[in-house]
Protein backbone atom coordinates (compact mmCIF):
# COMPACT_ATOMS: atom_id res chain seq x y z
CA UNK A 1 0.00 0.00 0.00
CA UNK A 2 2.80 2.19 1.15
CA UNK A 3 4.93 1.44 -1.65
CA UNK A 4 3.09 2.98 -4.47
CA UNK A 5 2.05 5.98 -3.13
CA UNK A 6 5.98 7.37 -1.62
CA UNK A 7 7.26 8.36 -5.01
CA UNK A 8 3.36 9.65 -6.04
CA UNK A 9 3.32 11.46 -3.00
CA UNK A 10 7.29 12.49 -3.47
CA UNK A 11 6.42 14.16 -7.01
CA UNK A 12 3.90 16.28 -5.98
CA UNK A 13 5.93 18.93 -4.39
CA UNK A 14 8.56 19.97 -2.30
CA UNK A 15 7.29 21.10 1.16
CA UNK A 16 4.71 18.08 1.09
CA UNK A 17 5.74 15.59 3.81
CA UNK A 18 5.40 18.73 6.48
CA UNK A 19 1.62 18.94 5.97
CA UNK A 20 1.14 15.18 5.28
CA UNK A 21 -1.31 15.26 8.10
CA UNK A 22 -3.96 16.57 5.63
CA UNK A 23 -3.98 14.52 3.23
CA UNK A 24 -4.87 10.71 4.98
CA UNK A 25 -7.30 10.75 2.54
CA UNK A 26 -5.47 11.07 -0.53
CA UNK A 27 -3.85 7.92 -1.54
CA UNK A 28 -1.04 9.35 -4.16
CA UNK A 29 -2.01 11.48 -7.38
CA UNK A 30 -4.26 10.45 -9.19
CA UNK A 31 -4.38 6.47 -7.93
CA UNK A 32 -7.55 4.81 -7.86
CA UNK A 33 -6.53 2.58 -5.27
CA UNK A 34 -8.60 3.77 -2.07
CA UNK A 35 -8.28 2.50 1.20
CA UNK A 36 -11.23 0.95 2.88
CA UNK A 37 -10.56 2.61 6.45
CA UNK A 38 -10.51 5.60 5.33
CA UNK A 39 -13.85 5.73 2.97
CA UNK A 40 -16.99 7.53 4.35
CA UNK A 41 -20.00 5.17 5.40
CA UNK A 42 -22.45 7.17 3.95
CA UNK A 43 -21.24 7.50 0.89
CA UNK A 44 -24.22 5.35 -0.79
CA UNK A 45 -24.84 6.14 -4.79
CA UNK A 46 -22.44 5.57 -7.36
CA UNK A 47 -22.58 9.13 -8.56
CA UNK A 48 -21.86 10.64 -5.73
CA UNK A 49 -18.74 8.37 -5.35
CA UNK A 50 -17.72 9.57 -8.97
CA UNK A 51 -18.69 12.91 -8.41
CA UNK A 52 -16.29 13.06 -5.59
CA UNK A 53 -13.70 11.18 -7.52
CA UNK A 54 -13.56 13.66 -10.65
CA UNK A 55 -13.66 16.22 -7.84
CA UNK A 56 -10.19 14.92 -6.34
CA UNK A 57 -9.08 13.83 -9.59
CA UNK A 58 -9.30 17.56 -10.53
CA UNK A 59 -7.90 18.80 -7.23
CA UNK A 60 -4.90 16.66 -8.36
CA UNK A 61 -4.51 18.26 -11.14
CA UNK A 62 -4.57 21.65 -10.12
CA UNK A 63 -2.20 20.99 -7.25
CA UNK A 64 0.81 19.45 -9.59
CA UNK A 65 -0.17 22.55 -11.91
CA UNK A 66 0.08 25.23 -9.11
CA UNK A 67 3.06 22.85 -7.84
CA UNK A 68 5.19 23.15 -10.99
CA UNK A 69 4.52 26.63 -10.86
CA UNK A 70 5.10 27.35 -7.61
CA UNK A 71 8.80 24.91 -7.54
CA UNK A 72 9.83 27.33 -10.67
CA UNK A 73 9.48 30.67 -8.88
CA UNK A 74 10.87 29.39 -5.45
CA UNK A 75 13.78 28.49 -7.66
CA UNK A 76 14.31 31.77 -9.06
CA UNK A 77 13.58 33.75 -5.84
CA UNK A 78 15.54 32.22 -3.35
CA UNK A 79 15.45 32.88 -0.20
CA UNK A 80 11.93 35.05 -0.48
CA UNK A 81 10.46 33.01 -3.00
CA UNK A 82 10.54 30.02 -0.30
CA UNK A 83 8.58 31.83 2.30
CA UNK A 84 6.13 32.92 -0.13
CA UNK A 85 5.92 29.78 -1.58
CA UNK A 86 5.43 28.29 2.34
CA UNK A 87 2.33 30.76 2.97
CA UNK A 88 0.80 29.86 0.00
CA UNK A 89 1.44 26.12 0.56
CA UNK A 90 -0.21 26.42 4.13
CA UNK A 91 -3.49 28.92 2.76
CA UNK A 92 -3.92 26.11 -0.04
CA UNK A 93 -3.85 23.02 2.04
CA UNK A 94 -5.87 24.66 4.70
CA UNK A 95 -8.56 25.83 2.19
CA UNK A 96 -8.52 21.97 0.72
CA UNK A 97 -9.01 20.85 4.44
CA UNK A 98 -12.34 23.02 4.74
CA UNK A 99 -13.05 22.24 1.11
CA UNK A 100 -13.08 18.20 2.14
CA UNK A 101 -14.32 18.86 5.98
CA UNK A 102 -17.77 20.37 4.19
CA UNK A 103 -18.05 18.00 1.36
CA UNK A 104 -18.25 15.29 3.67
CA UNK A 105 -20.47 17.10 6.41
CA UNK A 106 -22.86 17.88 3.12
CA UNK A 107 -22.90 14.01 2.04
CA UNK A 108 -23.91 12.86 5.49
CA UNK A 109 -26.86 15.11 5.92
CA UNK A 110 -28.33 16.32 2.79
CA UNK A 111 -27.74 12.62 1.64
CA UNK A 112 -31.00 11.16 0.51
CA UNK A 113 -30.08 7.94 1.65
CA UNK A 114 -31.38 8.93 4.92
CA UNK A 115 -34.65 8.18 4.05
CA UNK A 116 -33.66 4.95 2.08
CA UNK A 117 -34.81 2.71 4.62
CA UNK A 118 -38.38 3.83 4.61
CA UNK A 119 -38.64 3.04 1.03
CA UNK A 120 -37.40 -0.60 1.28
CA UNK A 121 -40.82 -2.41 0.55
CA UNK A 122 -41.76 -4.64 -2.06
CA UNK A 123 -44.88 -5.08 -4.74
CA UNK A 124 -46.56 -7.09 -2.25
CA UNK A 125 -46.34 -5.95 0.71
CA UNK A 126 -47.82 -2.21 -0.59
CA UNK A 127 -50.72 -4.40 -2.11
CA UNK A 128 -51.83 -6.46 0.65
CA UNK A 129 -51.07 -2.69 3.18
CA UNK A 130 -53.72 -0.99 0.70
CA UNK A 131 -56.04 -3.64 1.28
CA UNK A 132 -55.65 -4.21 5.33
CA UNK A 133 -56.27 -0.50 5.24
CA UNK A 134 -59.80 -0.64 4.60
CA UNK A 135 -60.26 -3.65 7.00
CA UNK A 136 -60.78 -2.85 10.41
CA UNK A 137 -59.50 -5.67 13.14
CA UNK A 138 -61.01 -5.86 16.23
CA UNK A 139 -57.96 -6.76 18.63
CA UNK A 140 -57.45 -3.81 20.92
CA UNK A 141 -55.60 -5.34 23.91
CA UNK A 142 -52.25 -5.19 22.38
CA UNK A 143 -50.85 -3.04 20.27
CA UNK A 144 -51.04 -3.34 16.45
CA UNK A 145 -48.48 -3.26 14.09
CA UNK A 146 -47.97 -0.34 11.73
CA UNK A 147 -45.68 -0.42 8.93
CA UNK A 148 -43.02 2.21 8.94
CA UNK A 149 -42.58 2.65 5.26
CA UNK A 150 -43.25 5.85 2.88
CA UNK A 151 -43.36 4.37 -0.43
CA UNK A 152 -47.41 3.64 0.46
CA UNK A 153 -48.36 6.73 1.51
CA UNK A 154 -46.49 9.16 -0.54
CA UNK A 155 -48.08 7.53 -4.22
CA UNK A 156 -51.35 7.55 -2.31
CA UNK A 157 -51.02 11.45 -1.98
CA UNK A 158 -49.94 12.29 -5.38
CA UNK A 159 -53.00 9.30 -7.02
CA UNK A 160 -55.27 12.05 -4.66
CA UNK A 161 -53.76 14.69 -6.22
CA UNK A 162 -54.14 13.48 -9.85
CA UNK A 163 -57.97 12.16 -9.03
CA UNK A 164 -58.33 15.98 -7.59
CA UNK A 165 -57.58 17.86 -10.49
CA UNK A 166 -59.38 15.62 -12.20
CA UNK A 167 -62.27 16.64 -10.27
CA UNK A 168 -61.20 20.64 -10.47
CA UNK A 169 -61.12 20.66 -14.19
CA UNK A 170 -64.13 18.95 -14.58
CA UNK A 171 -65.92 20.99 -12.18
CA UNK A 172 -64.97 23.90 -14.20
CA UNK A 173 -63.00 25.63 -10.76
CA UNK A 174 -61.31 29.08 -11.27
CA UNK A 175 -58.64 29.64 -8.75
CA UNK A 176 -58.18 33.21 -8.90
CA UNK A 177 -54.84 33.31 -6.89
CA UNK A 178 -53.02 30.47 -7.39
CA UNK A 179 -52.74 27.78 -9.89
CA UNK A 180 -55.26 24.58 -9.83
CA UNK A 181 -52.10 22.41 -9.59
CA UNK A 182 -50.76 24.27 -6.63
CA UNK A 183 -54.20 23.87 -4.83
CA UNK A 184 -54.22 20.88 -5.44
CA UNK A 185 -50.66 19.54 -4.01
CA UNK A 186 -51.33 21.83 -0.93
CA UNK A 187 -54.39 20.53 -0.12
CA UNK A 188 -53.24 16.85 -0.13
CA UNK A 189 -49.73 17.68 1.36
CA UNK A 190 -50.94 19.91 3.47
CA UNK A 191 -53.32 17.40 4.78
CA UNK A 192 -51.25 14.51 5.22
CA UNK A 193 -48.50 16.18 7.18
CA UNK A 194 -50.82 18.84 8.72
CA UNK A 195 -53.28 16.22 10.34
CA UNK A 196 -50.29 13.87 11.03
CA UNK A 197 -48.24 16.60 13.19
CA UNK A 198 -51.53 17.70 15.12
CA UNK A 199 -52.60 13.96 15.68
CA UNK A 200 -49.29 13.08 16.68
CA UNK A 201 -49.09 16.08 19.17
CA UNK A 202 -52.51 14.66 20.11
CA UNK A 203 -51.17 11.38 20.51
CA UNK A 204 -48.10 12.37 22.75
CA UNK A 205 -50.76 14.40 24.71
CA UNK A 206 -52.53 11.28 25.73
CA UNK A 207 -49.28 9.15 25.69
CA UNK A 208 -50.27 6.84 22.95
CA UNK A 209 -47.58 4.70 21.39
CA UNK A 210 -47.36 5.80 18.09
CA UNK A 211 -43.67 7.60 16.32
CA UNK A 212 -44.42 10.22 13.77
CA UNK A 213 -43.51 7.50 11.01
CA UNK A 214 -46.38 5.44 11.75
CA UNK A 215 -48.73 8.27 12.02
CA UNK A 216 -47.82 9.20 8.98
CA UNK A 217 -47.61 6.03 7.70
CA UNK A 218 -51.13 5.29 8.80
CA UNK A 219 -52.73 8.28 7.71
CA UNK A 220 -51.30 8.41 4.34
CA UNK A 221 -52.87 4.45 3.81
CA UNK A 222 -56.07 5.78 4.98
CA UNK A 223 -56.37 8.18 2.26
CA UNK A 224 -56.85 4.74 -0.23
CA UNK A 225 -60.70 4.87 0.32
CA UNK A 226 -60.77 8.92 -0.01
CA UNK A 227 -59.29 8.00 -3.33
CA UNK A 228 -61.70 4.97 -4.42
CA UNK A 229 -64.44 7.24 -3.33
CA UNK A 230 -63.14 10.34 -5.21
CA UNK A 231 -62.77 8.61 -8.23
CA UNK A 232 -65.85 7.04 -8.47
CA UNK A 233 -68.33 10.08 -7.47
CA UNK A 234 -66.42 12.59 -9.42
CA UNK A 235 -67.49 10.90 -12.42
CA UNK A 236 -71.22 9.86 -11.10
CA UNK A 237 -72.90 12.83 -9.72
CA UNK A 238 -75.36 11.28 -7.16
CA UNK A 239 -75.61 12.49 -3.93
CA UNK A 240 -77.32 9.43 -2.81
CA UNK A 241 -74.26 7.34 -4.29
CA UNK A 242 -71.84 9.35 -2.19
CA UNK A 243 -73.38 9.29 1.23
CA UNK A 244 -73.62 5.88 0.88
CA UNK A 245 -69.37 5.36 -0.07
CA UNK A 246 -68.94 8.21 2.09
CA UNK A 247 -70.28 6.26 5.08
CA UNK A 248 -68.85 2.91 3.52
CA UNK A 249 -65.16 3.12 2.09
CA UNK A 250 -64.76 6.24 3.87
CA UNK A 251 -65.88 4.83 7.28
CA UNK A 252 -64.48 1.29 7.23
CA UNK A 253 -60.77 2.86 6.48
CA UNK A 254 -61.26 5.74 9.41
CA UNK A 255 -62.45 2.53 11.87
CA UNK A 256 -59.20 1.35 10.79
CA UNK A 257 -56.99 4.04 12.05
CA UNK A 258 -59.00 4.27 15.11
CA UNK A 259 -58.97 0.44 16.13
CA UNK A 260 -54.73 0.79 15.53
CA UNK A 261 -54.75 3.85 17.68
CA UNK A 262 -57.55 2.53 20.41
CA UNK A 263 -55.01 -0.37 20.73
CA UNK A 264 -52.29 1.69 21.31
CA UNK A 265 -53.64 4.47 23.84
CA UNK A 266 -54.80 3.36 27.44
CA UNK A 267 -57.40 5.19 28.98
CA UNK A 268 -61.07 5.87 27.45
CA UNK A 269 -60.86 9.61 27.70
CA UNK A 270 -57.40 9.85 25.71
CA UNK A 271 -58.99 7.09 23.69
CA UNK A 272 -62.15 9.25 23.31
CA UNK A 273 -60.27 12.11 22.36
CA UNK A 274 -58.04 10.64 20.10
CA UNK A 275 -59.76 8.84 18.27
CA UNK A 276 -62.94 11.15 17.97
CA UNK A 277 -60.55 13.77 16.74
CA UNK A 278 -58.53 11.82 13.97
CA UNK A 279 -62.70 10.15 12.96
CA UNK A 280 -63.98 13.50 12.50
CA UNK A 281 -60.99 14.93 10.58
CA UNK A 282 -60.91 11.91 8.08
CA UNK A 283 -64.56 11.85 7.21
CA UNK A 284 -65.14 16.01 7.06
CA UNK A 285 -61.80 15.76 4.62
CA UNK A 286 -63.53 13.49 2.45
CA UNK A 287 -66.77 15.84 2.33
CA UNK A 288 -65.27 18.68 1.64
CA UNK A 289 -63.51 17.50 -0.97
CA UNK A 290 -66.42 16.18 -2.65
CA UNK A 291 -68.60 19.01 -1.80
CA UNK A 292 -65.53 22.05 -2.95
CA UNK A 293 -66.09 20.91 -6.18
CA UNK A 294 -69.21 19.53 -7.37
CA UNK A 295 -71.63 22.93 -8.03
CA UNK A 296 -70.58 23.84 -11.52
CA UNK A 297 -71.55 20.83 -12.95
CA UNK A 298 -74.88 20.41 -11.12
CA UNK A 299 -75.88 23.57 -12.55
CA UNK A 300 -75.47 22.44 -16.13
CA UNK A 301 -76.96 18.92 -15.59
CA UNK A 302 -80.26 21.22 -14.91
CA UNK A 303 -80.09 22.73 -18.07
CA UNK A 304 -79.79 19.05 -20.16
CA UNK A 305 -82.48 17.84 -18.49
CA UNK A 306 -84.91 20.04 -20.06
CA UNK A 307 -87.82 17.50 -20.51
CA UNK A 308 -88.10 16.25 -16.80
CA UNK A 309 -88.49 19.85 -15.84
CA UNK A 310 -92.09 22.36 -15.62
CA UNK A 311 -91.31 25.09 -18.15
CA UNK A 312 -91.99 27.43 -15.13
CA UNK A 313 -89.22 25.87 -13.21
CA UNK A 314 -86.58 26.21 -15.67
CA UNK A 315 -83.96 29.09 -14.72
CA UNK A 316 -82.46 30.29 -17.91
CA UNK A 317 -78.85 30.01 -18.08
CA UNK A 318 -75.91 30.35 -20.95
CA UNK A 319 -74.54 26.61 -21.86
CA UNK A 320 -71.31 27.53 -23.76
CA UNK A 321 -71.31 26.44 -26.90
CA UNK A 322 -68.29 24.55 -26.80
CA UNK A 323 -68.42 21.99 -24.15
CA UNK A 324 -64.71 21.07 -23.00
CA UNK A 325 -63.32 17.77 -23.48
CA UNK A 326 -63.33 17.11 -19.70
CA UNK A 327 -67.10 18.33 -19.06
CA UNK A 328 -68.16 16.23 -22.05
CA UNK A 329 -67.77 12.63 -20.92
CA UNK A 330 -68.82 14.05 -17.09
CA UNK A 331 -71.97 15.30 -18.22
CA UNK A 332 -72.34 11.88 -20.58
CA UNK A 333 -71.70 9.57 -17.67
CA UNK A 334 -73.89 11.69 -15.59
CA UNK A 335 -76.73 11.78 -18.36
CA UNK A 336 -76.31 7.86 -17.97
CA UNK A 337 -76.10 7.79 -14.38
CA UNK A 338 -79.27 9.71 -13.84
CA UNK A 339 -81.13 7.75 -16.66
CA UNK A 340 -80.95 5.05 -14.80
CA UNK A 341 -82.01 6.35 -11.76
CA UNK A 342 -85.00 8.03 -13.02
CA UNK A 343 -86.40 4.25 -14.66
CA UNK A 344 -84.92 2.72 -11.04
CA UNK A 345 -87.88 5.12 -9.43
CA UNK A 346 -90.43 4.74 -11.89
CA UNK A 347 -90.37 0.93 -11.12
CA UNK B 1 -1.56 -36.74 -0.67
CA UNK B 2 0.30 -33.97 1.56
CA UNK B 3 3.57 -36.06 1.00
CA UNK B 4 3.14 -35.72 -2.80
CA UNK B 5 2.18 -31.67 -2.39
CA UNK B 6 5.26 -30.58 -0.43
CA UNK B 7 7.77 -31.01 -3.02
CA UNK B 8 5.23 -28.63 -5.09
CA UNK B 9 5.55 -25.59 -2.44
CA UNK B 10 8.63 -26.17 -1.20
CA UNK B 11 10.62 -23.66 -3.66
CA UNK B 12 8.79 -20.43 -3.04
CA UNK B 13 11.00 -19.39 -0.60
CA UNK B 14 13.70 -19.02 -3.02
CA UNK B 15 11.63 -16.68 -5.33
CA UNK B 16 12.80 -13.24 -5.53
CA UNK B 17 12.20 -10.24 -7.87
CA UNK B 18 14.75 -8.69 -8.96
CA UNK B 19 15.39 -5.05 -8.03
CA UNK B 20 15.65 -3.86 -11.64
CA UNK B 21 11.78 -4.87 -12.61
CA UNK B 22 9.25 -1.77 -11.47
CA UNK B 23 6.31 -3.82 -10.18
CA UNK B 24 4.38 -0.66 -8.79
CA UNK B 25 2.82 1.78 -10.70
CA UNK B 26 -0.37 4.00 -10.95
CA UNK B 27 -3.43 2.78 -12.21
CA UNK B 28 -4.95 5.92 -13.62
CA UNK B 29 -8.91 6.36 -14.37
CA UNK B 30 -9.02 7.10 -18.29
CA UNK B 31 -11.78 9.51 -18.10
CA UNK B 32 -9.28 12.17 -16.82
CA UNK B 33 -7.69 11.93 -20.61
CA UNK B 34 -11.52 11.73 -22.00
CA UNK B 35 -12.67 15.24 -20.20
CA UNK B 36 -9.39 16.98 -20.81
CA UNK B 37 -9.61 15.97 -24.40
CA UNK B 38 -13.22 16.72 -24.87
CA UNK B 39 -13.04 20.27 -23.28
CA UNK B 40 -10.50 21.78 -25.26
CA UNK B 41 -12.38 19.97 -28.43
CA UNK B 42 -15.93 22.06 -28.18
CA UNK B 43 -14.09 25.04 -26.89
CA UNK B 44 -12.36 25.81 -29.76
CA UNK B 45 -14.65 25.49 -32.53
CA UNK B 46 -17.03 27.72 -33.96
CA UNK B 47 -20.60 28.03 -32.16
CA UNK B 48 -22.23 27.28 -35.12
CA UNK B 49 -20.67 23.86 -35.24
CA UNK B 50 -20.88 23.47 -31.45
CA UNK B 51 -24.75 24.27 -31.85
CA UNK B 52 -25.61 21.99 -34.97
CA UNK B 53 -23.78 19.22 -32.97
CA UNK B 54 -26.00 19.33 -30.15
CA UNK B 55 -29.28 19.56 -32.32
CA UNK B 56 -27.64 16.43 -33.97
CA UNK B 57 -27.79 14.94 -31.14
CA UNK B 58 -30.93 16.33 -30.08
CA UNK B 59 -32.58 14.65 -33.46
CA UNK B 60 -30.88 11.48 -32.70
CA UNK B 61 -32.48 11.05 -29.06
CA UNK B 62 -35.97 11.92 -30.52
CA UNK B 63 -35.79 9.17 -32.76
CA UNK B 64 -34.23 6.68 -30.33
CA UNK B 65 -37.45 7.77 -28.25
CA UNK B 66 -39.72 7.36 -30.97
CA UNK B 67 -38.66 4.03 -32.41
CA UNK B 68 -38.17 2.49 -28.77
CA UNK B 69 -35.05 0.68 -29.51
CA UNK B 70 -33.15 -1.02 -26.97
CA UNK B 71 -30.29 1.67 -26.85
CA UNK B 72 -28.11 2.80 -24.41
CA UNK B 73 -27.39 6.24 -26.14
CA UNK B 74 -30.21 8.27 -24.03
CA UNK B 75 -28.82 7.19 -20.53
CA UNK B 76 -24.91 7.59 -21.70
CA UNK B 77 -24.83 10.99 -23.27
CA UNK B 78 -27.41 12.78 -21.65
CA UNK B 79 -28.13 15.82 -21.91
CA UNK B 80 -30.93 18.57 -20.65
CA UNK B 81 -31.01 20.63 -23.99
CA UNK B 82 -33.63 18.39 -25.48
CA UNK B 83 -36.04 17.71 -22.43
CA UNK B 84 -35.85 22.06 -22.22
CA UNK B 85 -37.09 22.36 -25.54
CA UNK B 86 -39.93 19.97 -25.09
CA UNK B 87 -40.64 21.22 -22.06
CA UNK B 88 -40.71 25.07 -24.00
CA UNK B 89 -42.79 23.55 -26.11
CA UNK B 90 -45.46 22.15 -24.51
CA UNK B 91 -45.87 24.83 -21.93
CA UNK B 92 -46.23 27.25 -24.58
CA UNK B 93 -49.28 25.18 -26.57
CA UNK B 94 -50.97 24.55 -23.68
CA UNK B 95 -51.03 28.63 -22.56
CA UNK B 96 -54.10 29.96 -23.03
CA UNK B 97 -54.04 34.27 -22.52
CA UNK B 98 -56.02 35.41 -19.82
CA UNK B 99 -59.55 37.72 -20.63
CA UNK B 100 -60.65 40.74 -19.13
CA UNK B 101 -57.97 39.65 -16.23
CA UNK B 102 -59.73 36.52 -15.06
CA UNK B 103 -58.16 33.05 -15.12
CA UNK B 104 -60.14 30.80 -17.06
CA UNK B 105 -58.53 27.74 -15.79
CA UNK B 106 -55.72 26.50 -18.22
CA UNK B 107 -52.61 26.35 -16.96
CA UNK B 108 -49.84 28.99 -17.25
CA UNK B 109 -46.50 28.78 -18.29
CA UNK B 110 -45.17 28.62 -15.24
CA UNK B 111 -47.33 26.12 -13.90
CA UNK B 112 -46.60 23.39 -16.60
CA UNK B 113 -43.00 24.30 -16.24
CA UNK B 114 -43.15 23.38 -12.48
CA UNK B 115 -44.92 20.20 -12.84
CA UNK B 116 -42.82 19.02 -15.20
CA UNK B 117 -39.65 19.78 -13.55
CA UNK B 118 -40.87 18.89 -10.24
CA UNK B 119 -42.33 15.75 -11.26
CA UNK B 120 -39.18 14.58 -13.40
CA UNK B 121 -36.81 15.38 -10.29
CA UNK B 122 -39.95 13.70 -7.46
CA UNK B 123 -39.83 10.44 -9.99
CA UNK B 124 -35.71 10.22 -10.44
CA UNK B 125 -35.48 10.42 -6.45
CA UNK B 126 -38.48 7.63 -5.54
CA UNK B 127 -36.07 5.62 -8.57
CA UNK B 128 -32.85 6.48 -6.55
CA UNK B 129 -34.48 5.38 -3.24
CA UNK B 130 -35.96 2.42 -4.50
CA UNK B 131 -32.07 1.37 -5.23
CA UNK B 132 -31.83 2.31 -8.72
CA UNK B 133 -28.75 2.68 -10.11
CA UNK B 134 -29.30 5.24 -12.52
CA UNK B 135 -27.74 8.76 -12.18
CA UNK B 136 -30.12 12.15 -11.53
CA UNK B 137 -29.27 13.56 -14.73
CA UNK B 138 -29.62 10.70 -16.50
CA UNK B 139 -33.16 9.90 -15.40
CA UNK B 140 -34.67 13.72 -16.16
CA UNK B 141 -33.12 13.60 -19.33
CA UNK B 142 -35.30 10.09 -20.00
CA UNK B 143 -38.17 11.54 -18.17
CA UNK B 144 -38.09 14.70 -20.06
CA UNK B 145 -37.52 13.20 -23.85
CA UNK B 146 -40.28 10.81 -23.33
CA UNK B 147 -42.93 13.60 -23.53
CA UNK B 148 -41.96 13.75 -26.93
CA UNK B 149 -45.22 11.41 -28.11
CA UNK B 150 -47.51 13.69 -25.92
CA UNK B 151 -46.39 16.67 -27.57
CA UNK B 152 -46.98 15.36 -31.40
CA UNK B 153 -50.43 14.18 -29.58
CA UNK B 154 -50.78 18.00 -28.68
CA UNK B 155 -50.29 18.93 -32.44
CA UNK B 156 -52.47 16.76 -33.66
CA UNK B 157 -55.33 17.70 -31.58
CA UNK B 158 -54.61 21.47 -32.19
CA UNK B 159 -55.51 20.88 -35.87
CA UNK B 160 -58.53 18.55 -34.68
CA UNK B 161 -59.56 21.48 -32.33
CA UNK B 162 -59.17 23.51 -36.19
CA UNK B 163 -61.64 20.98 -37.88
CA UNK B 164 -64.58 22.12 -35.35
CA UNK B 165 -65.85 20.39 -31.86
CA UNK B 166 -67.78 17.44 -31.91
CA UNK B 167 -68.34 14.05 -30.56
CA UNK B 168 -66.32 12.64 -33.21
CA UNK B 169 -63.32 15.18 -33.16
CA UNK B 170 -63.21 14.31 -29.43
CA UNK B 171 -63.66 10.90 -29.61
CA UNK B 172 -60.19 10.62 -31.89
CA UNK B 173 -58.80 13.38 -29.82
CA UNK B 174 -58.79 10.87 -26.76
CA UNK B 175 -57.77 7.84 -28.84
CA UNK B 176 -54.67 9.86 -30.09
CA UNK B 177 -54.28 11.03 -26.44
CA UNK B 178 -54.35 7.85 -25.37
CA UNK B 179 -52.08 6.19 -27.65
CA UNK B 180 -49.35 8.76 -27.45
CA UNK B 181 -49.48 8.42 -23.58
CA UNK B 182 -49.05 4.82 -23.46
CA UNK B 183 -46.29 5.07 -25.72
CA UNK B 184 -44.51 7.80 -23.30
CA UNK B 185 -45.35 5.37 -20.94
CA UNK B 186 -43.72 2.16 -22.23
CA UNK B 187 -41.01 4.35 -23.77
CA UNK B 188 -39.47 6.39 -20.22
CA UNK B 189 -40.31 2.16 -18.81
CA UNK B 190 -38.04 0.41 -21.37
CA UNK B 191 -34.77 2.87 -20.23
CA UNK B 192 -35.70 3.56 -16.50
CA UNK B 193 -36.67 -0.25 -15.94
CA UNK B 194 -33.49 -1.80 -16.52
CA UNK B 195 -31.59 0.01 -13.57
CA UNK B 196 -33.99 -1.22 -10.92
CA UNK B 197 -33.42 -4.36 -9.12
CA UNK B 198 -36.25 -6.81 -10.47
CA UNK B 199 -38.75 -6.67 -7.56
CA UNK B 200 -38.77 -3.08 -7.69
CA UNK B 201 -39.90 -2.98 -11.28
CA UNK B 202 -43.32 -1.81 -10.58
CA UNK B 203 -42.94 0.30 -7.96
CA UNK B 204 -40.78 2.72 -10.08
CA UNK B 205 -43.10 2.58 -12.79
CA UNK B 206 -46.42 3.70 -11.17
CA UNK B 207 -44.96 7.28 -10.23
CA UNK B 208 -43.89 7.23 -14.35
CA UNK B 209 -47.24 6.48 -15.24
CA UNK B 210 -48.93 9.24 -13.20
CA UNK B 211 -46.75 11.62 -14.20
CA UNK B 212 -47.67 11.27 -17.93
CA UNK B 213 -50.95 10.50 -16.84
CA UNK B 214 -51.32 14.36 -15.37
CA UNK B 215 -49.92 15.76 -18.18
CA UNK B 216 -52.03 13.95 -20.77
CA UNK B 217 -55.04 15.22 -18.70
CA UNK B 218 -54.05 18.78 -18.78
CA UNK B 219 -53.83 18.35 -23.04
CA UNK B 220 -56.65 16.36 -22.87
CA UNK B 221 -58.52 19.28 -20.66
CA UNK B 222 -57.06 22.00 -23.27
CA UNK B 223 -59.63 24.04 -24.90
CA UNK B 224 -58.81 26.95 -27.21
CA UNK B 225 -60.19 30.28 -26.92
Amino acid sequence: MATPAAPAGGARNGAGPEWGGFEENIQGGGSAVIDMENMDDTSGSSFEDMGELHQRLREEEVDADAAAAEEEDGEFLGMKGFKGQLSRQVADQMWQAGKRQASRAFSLYANIDILRPYFDVEPAQVRSRLLESMIPIKMVSFPQKIAGELYGPLMLVFTLVAILLHGMKTSDTIIREGTLMGTAIGTCFGYWLGVSSFIYFLAYLCNAQITMLQMLALLGYGLFGHCIVLFITYNIHLHALFYLFWLLVGGLSTLRMVAVLVSRTVGPTQRLLLCGTLAALHMLFLLYLHFAYHKVVEGILDTLEGPNIPPMQRVPRDVPAVLPAARLSATVLNATARAIAVTLQAH
Amino acid sequence: MAEAEEPLFVGLSDISISQDIPIGGEITIPMRSHTQEFDSSTLNESVRNTIMHDLKAVGKKFMHVLYSRKSNTLLRDWDLWGPLILCVTLALMLQRGTVDGEKDGGPQFAEVFVIVWFGAVTITLNSKLLGGNISFFQSLCVLGYCILPLIVAMMICRLVLLAGPGPVNFMIWLFVVAVMFAWSVIASTAFLADSQPPNHKILAVYPVFQFYFVISWMILTFTPQ
